[in-house]
């Protein structure tokens, strides 16, 4: 790269193009946060409170139920996914086009309109209590629980998986698969050897939001129930009924990490963008 | 028309009924929204009578939710688009850093950023109180999004070429960035600008502990019906939030289509 003649220090006007941006991050975000770790240590028990996520019964059955939800969520979540992601980038058939567009409808739902979806579904005055009772004579309501919640976070991450899975099926080469198959592998083995490990980076980069997504997510537990036990809905409750700031915030520090965490081991492993989604 | 092995009907029929799992619920809501009483049905007849009575509770949330995402929009599209060329220019070490840390908003639950702003700006009354609160926490959260898809354009269309070649014929820097740079990432920016506002609109997790009673937003108002409203009323305001959301999503994916096509 030759001298530059024009305009100036490039490293310079790029500072300054990104000065505002930086001075808002810093005064709204990183100021606040640093307050946040404060207040996190200036309860009766000090920075220890940190620690009181593994030693104290009571947030850390909250902490492993959250773990256990988030995790059943990615699985369950790549797997349909995968399944309908793989289908339908191979396969071309009438109203293909529809089935897509239906199927992404839901992306601009936040959590608590997904809530409300799973209330219709499976909630008092929901489709699976009316087709029950009609059945078996027995309504089933499942909607304000732990099972509503995996629900409501398996619909609000499926749309999202399908179009990663979709995109990454579509760069993946067909020549390899023509190979294997030349070869004489099986349809099965063709998918287990040669598409899932193309699809890995989509796997894991995609799984790691899910993840993070279902454990700090708020919105859809909050129309459900205030009540059930996931970490964001006891910080939430710490912090308005309680008013035991320095708990909300010492617990919203610990999960902050572990999401932060999950993203950026994803990153490395996957080596593409990865943010949790709103 | 060749034989489908039995794989791809078992196949097809998951997929159908994952479609159905996604869409029966909103087709649930809009009819809902519409029907004199959903615990009879259909058969009790369509109204508009709950979307009147939405809007003469909520429509304060609606024009809200509206001018607090132009806003977010006009601060992200400030800050997002020269943050982008500083990071799409000087890509060094220090640049990803940037990168990363400008990331971290969408890496920590809103609720954390929420708590934070409100421990340590929360006693300045006015400020707390005012909408400008939430814009603060849309911003942050929406940036991100701006600066990404932003550079991404930007490292797709060789800026330092076209920069030089505009240098080159005597362009200042002012008229490089305005006559050169923003029309050629225009398509970043569209797609950008229309993620900043889905975002913004449907954004909760933050705006529920930023909000007061006096500056609700459309997603607030939504909890807020679901708690204590009708399940008719409920529906009927989900329906006008998705008659507001779903263009939006729709532009957002012909915006993403025109961004992929760039870059290819």
């Amino acid at each position: 790269m030759g001298p530059r003649r024009h305009g100036g220090d490039p490293r310079r006007t790029a500072l300054l193009m990104a000065a505002p941006a930086l001075a808002v991050f810093a005064a709204f975000w990183l100021l606040p946060m640093a307050r946040l770790v404060q207040v996190g240590g200036s309860g009766p028990d000090g920075f220890a409170a940190y620690f009181a996520v593994v030693t104290n019964a009571n947030y850390f059955r909250s902490l492993v139920s959250t773990v256990l939800l988030s995790l059943g969520v990615t699985v369950a979540t790549l797997a349909l996914s995968l399944v309908s992601g793989i289908f339908l980038q191979r396969n071309r058939f009438p109203g293909r086009g529809v089935l897509i567009s239906l199927m992404t409808l839901p992306l601009a739902f936040p959590g608590v309109v997904v809530g409300f979806m799973v209330i219709l579904l499976a909630g008092r005055q929901g489709l699976v209590g009316d087709v029950s009772s009609r059945l078996f004579d027995e309504k089933i309501v499942f909607a304000y629980g732990m099972a509503g919640l995996f629900m409501g976070y398996l619909y609000f991450s499926i749309p999202r998986v399908i179009l990663t899975v979709m995109a990454s099926v579509e760069k993946l080469d067909p020549a390899l698969e023509e190979v294997a198959r030349s070869l004489g592998a099986s349809t099965w083995q063709v998918t287990r050897d040669v598409i899932l490990p193309g699809l890995g980076p989509a796997i894991i980069s995609s799984g790691a939001i899910c993840f993070a997504t279902s454990m700090g997510a708020f919105g859809t537990a909050f129309t459900l129930a205030t009540q059930i036990n996931v970490l964001p809905l006891t910080i939430y409750n710490e912090f308005t009924n309680y008013a035991n700031f320095a708990m909300a915030a010492s617990l919203s520090i610990v999960l902050g990490l572990i999401t932060w965490a999950a993203l950026a081991l994803a990153r490395s492993l996957a080596g593409a963008g990865v943010a949790a989604a709103g | 028309m060749r034989v489908r092995p039995l794989r791809y009907w078992l196949q097809l029929g998951l997929t159908l009924l994952v479609c159905a799992f996604l869409v029966v619920p909103v087709f649930m809501s809009i009819l809902a929204g519409v029907t004199q009483n959903y615990f009879i049905g259909v058969k009790s007849g369509l109204t508009l009578r709950w979307v009147g009575e939405v809007w003469t509770l909520y429509s304060d949330t609606i024009w809200r939710s509206i001018y607090i995402a132009l806003a977010t929009l006009a601060v992200t599209l400030a800050l997002g688009i020269p943050a982008a060329y500083a990071l799409a220019r000087a890509q060094s070490r220090w640049t990803r850093w940037i990168e990363e840390l400008l990331t971290l908003p969408i890496a920590v639950p809103g609720l954390a950023t929420a708590l934070a702003l409100i421990l340590l700006y929360g006693q300045w009354r006015d400020f707390r109180a005012s909408w400008l609160f939430i814009l603060v926490g849309h911003v942050l959260f929406t940036l991100p999004f701006m600066v990404r898809s932003v550079l991404a354009v930007m490292l797709a269309v060789d800026l330092r070429t076209l920069e030089e070649a505009a240098a080159s014929l005597g362009a200042s820097f002012r008229e490089r960035f305005l006559g050169v740079i923003l029309p050629n990432v225009r398509p970043g920016i569209v797609a950008g600008s229309l993620m900043v506002v889905t975002l913004s609109m449907g954004e909760f997790n933050m705006t529920w502990m930023l909000h007061t009673p006096l500056t609700k937003t459309l997603p607030v108002g939504l909890a807020d019906s679901y708690a204590s409203m009708r399940l008719e009323i409920g529906s009927a305001y989900t329906l006008i939030f998705l008659l507001m959301i779903v263009p939006l999503l729709v532009g957002l994916q012909w915006a993403a289509g025109r961004v992929e096509r760039s870059r290819a």
